[in-house]
């Protein structure tokens, strides 16, 4: 009964956002247009992008305990490497594809085998540094490649047609909902074998994980290439979700706080909670911005209508908020609730555990 | 000859301001435990607590940056104590925790400074004669560098001999080495916290108004941009080492000078990174051991 619940329920969810794009329903306050206006859409394209990058980064922080700073690297590193191949060396759709992959692959890879040889706070620091060398080459603009601040315009000649122009809206929007159920999917299965569960020993105590007999160094090496990949994938759809181009935005620092603040906000070490949080921070840091600017809040005064236009300040509070009273993030709500309501302890509830 | 001793000396000119930004976190990190992300607001704030401050007092360039120093610095040691007693104190013993909050802070503080006075770049009141240049060695070099080390090593004198010689000192060195031995003691290291945290946002501030005469501008991303780099000092120099951070704070300002001038414009920065990766693989504790002095 509970096994046919563990696929029912993400197979009904999906099939309802699946027919999102079909329907007309207004919703007010929320979205700017009806469900199936292209700019509706296409904001809950880049929700959907983000939720499956969140969960990607929650593999990362949530089930192995690895507080990477530099999460934005894998990220960007599809972005750009899309664009370039596509722009620069137009190379065609899939051996773009194909060289992302494998730059994908090889990428972190290298980087986690040099960060993750040291833990802990050390290794935040290791990969915040190594974002921040992703960031400087990508500002220096080697060969007029990334095109520096400006960052680089897409060539929308390789594309296919269905993801180009304002009318396919709906088909970028089911890619970003294939890209957020394949991240769902592989790490549903990836934490559920064997080396998953060693990833969730090392988040609640390596050493116990080396007096077993195992290193933990090689199946952090997994967890953090496995990450990355799917952040770098994720990359690749946001490119083409956006339409724009690549922008140095992507590998800045506070895309990485980002995606841990998203994780966080969800619940870190819960596929949905991540899943969550990566959409709803999407959706206020670009609905507060439209929000700030309507006539409501213009009428209050100064004091308040000025931290009100910064959806950053909105959020960054929020987020202190959640920490303090909410240490589980959103997915906890639901588990707190049935706590309270069997107090008796007949439920067995799973604790909220802490990445240390 | 003269290009290298420019570089050398603006050079150290940097390494002050990541040593006044990294001495602050490297002592928050060695005594609490807390990687402060937001560190770097505190810097923010504080610059333009003076700025701000500077265009609403009367007087010459010199009086108006002195005045809005002071104020900024007041405001620098303020909030990062608000910032202890109110946010960090109640996470105690929950490290990941503190540093969310952090996070949060930072991203939240950074916003507001750039709600309330926008996103460009506010000219800073610099007095002349740190704009003019004095000839050392043949090279011509603004007189601002000067200042920079000048304050940077007066402050690294004054905390080394605060460590040393006072009380909280004494308390402070004993709780980076060994923080539950000091409080089995009987010694309350939680107000040795709220010290080293207001210490440490001051130094922050300072390093703020240090930029805004380097840069002659402020703007809301500084604090940000400038901590990615006292981070990798404070990893260099070994968590908790006031020392090893002086020490760090140097050779990461002269390698990204240097890098910068002679290979290409960018590397530096490169360069830095790599000395990290470099640090940590062959002494993941950072160079020096973990005592305060």
């Amino acid at each position: 009964m509970r096994r046919a619940a563990a696929f029912a329920v993400p197979l009904v969810l999906l099939a309802v956002l699946a027919v999102v794009p079909r329907l007309s329903v207004d919703i007010p306050v929320v979205f700017g247009g009806p469900l199936d206006s292209p700019g509706t859409l296409q904001l809950l394209a880049l929700c959907l992008v983000f939720g499956g990058v969140a969960m990607t980064y929650d593999l990362l922080f949530g089930y192995t305990g690895l507080l990477s700073f530099g999460h934005a690297l894998p990220f960007a590193l599809g972005v750009y490497v899309m664009a370039i191949a596509l722009t620069k060396w137009e190379l065609g759709l899939w051996a773009s594809f194909a060289v992302v992959l494998a730059a994908g692959l090889v990428v972190p890879l290298v980087l986690g085998a040099v960060a993750l040889r040291v833990s802990g706070i050390a290794f935040a620091m290791v990969t915040l540094a190594f974002a921040e060398a992703g960031h400087v080459l990508v500002q220096k603009n080697p060969d007029g490649l990334t095109g520096g601040e400006e960052g680089l315009g897409l060539n929308f000649d390789p594309l296919p047609d269905f993801f180009v122009g304002v009318l396919n809206t709906k088909n970028l929007y089911w890619l970003a909902l294939g890209y957020a159920a394949f991240v769902f999917v592989v790490i549903r299965f990836a934490v559920a074998s064997s080396p998953g569960h060693v990833w969730q020993a090392i988040r609640e105590n390596p050493q116990r994980v080396e007096v077993l007999g195992l290193r933990p160094f090689g199946f952090k090496l997994i967890a953090f290439v496995l990450a990355s990949f799917l952040a770098t994938v994720g990359g690749v759809v946001w490119l083409i979700v956006l339409g724009t181009g690549a922008t140095p935005q992507v590998v800045t620092t506070s895309f990485t706080l980002t995606l841990l603040v998203m994780v966080v906000i969800g619940g870190a070490g819960t596929r949905y909670g991540a899943l969550l949080g990566g959409v709803l921070y999407t959706l206020l840091d670009q609905r507060l911005g439209a929000l700030s600017g309507s006539e409501r809040v213009q009428d209050l005064p100064n004091v308040i209508r000025t931290p009100l236009s910064e959806p950053l300040f909105i959020l960054g509070t929020l987020f202190v908020l959640l920490v303090f009273f909410v240490p589980g993030g959103l997915a906890s709500l639901g588990r707190r609730a049935r706590v309270l309501r069997r107090s008796t302890g007949l439920e067995r509830v799973r604790p909220v555990r802490e990445p240390s | 000859m003269d290009t290298f001793v420019l570089l050398t000396v603006t050079g150290l000119g940097l390494g002050a301001m990541y040593f006044l930004i990294a001495s602050g976190l490297s002592l928050i990190y060695g005594l609490m435990g807390v990687l402060n992300f937001a560190h770097g607001a505190f810097l923010t704030v504080g610059a333009y607590a003076t700025w701000w401050t500077s265009t609403h007092v009367g007087g010459g360039p010199g009086t108006k940056l002195l005045v809005g120093a002071v104020v900024g610095l007041a405001v620098g040691a303020v909030l990062a104590a608000l910032v202890e007693l109110v946010l960090i104190r109640p996470l105690y013993r929950r490290p990941v925790e503190q540093v969310l909050v952090t996070v949060g802070l930072a991203l939240a503080l950074g916003a507001l400074v750039q709600a309330i006075w926008g996103l460009d770049a506010r000219t800073f009141p610099v007095p002349s004669w740190l704009v003019d240049t004095t000839t050392l060695f043949g090279a011509s070099i603004p007189n601002d560098r000067f200042v920079e080390i000048a304050t940077a090593a007066f402050v690294l004198v004054g905390l080394l001999a605060f460590l040393r010689y006072t009380r909280y000192g004494l308390i402070i060195r004993a709780g980076v080495e060994n923080r539950a031995m000091v409080t089995a003691l009987g010694v309350d290291v939680r107000k040795a916290f709220t010290l080293v945290f207001a210490l440490g946002g001051m130094a922050a501030a300072l390093a703020g108004v240090l930029s805004g005469v380097y840069f002659s501008t402020v703007d809301p991303g500084r604090g940000t941009s400038l901590l990615i780099y006292a981070f990798i000092v404070v990893v260099i120099g070994g968590f908790g080492s006031i020392g090893g951070t002086a020490v760090a704070a140097v050779v990461v300002g002269l390698i990204q000078q240097y890098a910068n001038y002679y290979a290409s414009s960018g590397l530096g920065d490169l360069a830095v990174v790599l000395l990290l990766a470099l640090v940590l693989l062959a002494r993941p504790a950072g160079l020096a051991p973990k005592v305060a002095h």
